[in-house]
């Protein structure tokens, strides 16, 4: 039940989400294009970009994950404070994409919790600023009690989170 | 100095050791005993004339039908003065592929032999820390190496029903 409380605070928290530029490979520069002023990313109130995962709200994981890589995409994750989205930009971050082979990890959600896969092979930045939108549907849908619920714990230890 | 007073030094000093003489592309290759790869990259070094003072490159090939002698060490080195280059290669056998390091003379030999043995599984001897560079440590296998099948059919890190095969 959506109080005037929970109305202010999502959306507040979906007009001001950091993110956390996780970039890997050729979706990062893809994101930097988004980000530069063509395809502004800081009118959706992604104005700054945290690299301190202490200080963001979104992850977005860009480019190819290796499995040497995934146990240091799984620390930044955890290192991340409530309320945390993840964002998986890309055809490598959803699934492994083209690189079907034994050195990449086969999309990020074998690892940590996903929210919203934007497809591409590198997405173009309207379908990014597009996921990105989502995440801010996702953010003002989302009550104030949800991180403390039992299917939210649920979800957490099928990744062998606490 | 033409690629014909390379090999007239090379075998003075080294006589009939050294094999496999070619020109492919214009680029002087032959092929080294396994114990002599030490002393040739040495004398390549010190000589005043040769001066082959820079290792572009330290790789292996899997020949998996030369029986013996499967996996050859393929050293690429540089004269960076005259703009020479030259290659030579070392073949082992892969049930004992030892092979001499040559860290103590080329520092940029250290990552290139990591790799060498994290993708084909040549051990080099005297190396200070040869350990898997590029793939995980749990790594079992060599993945460079011509034996696996195109599509292995006990992965589990991809989901068979969403990828349908």
């Amino acid at each position: 039940m959506a109080t005037n409380l929970e109305k202010v605070v999502s959306l507040a928290r979906k007009n001001s989400i950091w993110p956390l530029p996780f970039a890997t490979s050729c979706c990062g520069i893809e994101f930097m294009a988004t980000a530069a002023s063509h395809y502004d990313l800081a009118r959706f109130g992604a104005e700054r970009m945290s690299f301190s995962p202490r200080q963001c709200d979104l992850m977005m994981v860009m480019g190819t994950i290796a499995k040497k890589m995934a146990p240091i995409v799984k620390q930044v994750y955890l290192q991340m404070a409530e309320p945390r989205w993840v964002l998986a930009m890309g055809a490598c971050a959803c699934s492994g994409g083209i690189f079907d082979s034994y050195p990449v990890l086969q999309g990020i959600d074998q690892i940590i919790p996903v929210d919203v896969y934007v497809p591409g092979c590198p997405p173009r930045p309207e379908a990014v600023l597009d996921g990105f939108m989502k995440i801010q549907d996702l953010v003002n849908a989302e009550g104030l009690r949800r991180r403390h619920s039992d299917q939210y714990k649920d979800l957490m230890a099928g990744y062998g989170i606490q | 100095m033409t690629n014909e007073t390379i090999q007239q030094k090379l075998t003075e000093k080294f006589p009939d050791q050294l094999t496999d003489w070619q020109e492919p592309y214009g680029m002087l290759t032959f092929t080294v005993p396994k114990d002599l790869n030490l002393k040739v990259l040495q004398f390549l070094f010190d000589d005043t004339e040769l001066r082959f003072r820079f290792l572009t490159d330290l790789q292996a090939v899997h020949y998996p039908d030369n029986k013996g002698a499967e996996l050859a060490v393929v050293y690429h080195l540089h004269n960076l003065v005259d703009n020479v280059r030259i290659r030579f290669k070392v073949f082992t056998d892969i049930e004992k592929p030892d092979v001499f390091s040559a860290t103590a003379l080329y520092s940029a030999a250290n990552f290139m032999e990591r790799e060498t043995y994290d993708f084909y599984g040549v051990n080099f001897i005297g190396h200070p820390n040869l350990i898997r560079i590029l793939n995980v440590e749990e790594m079992d296998y060599f993945p460079m190496r011509k034996e696996f099948p195109l599509e292995e059919q006990s992965r589990v890190d991809k989901d068979d029903e969403m990828f349908g095969r």
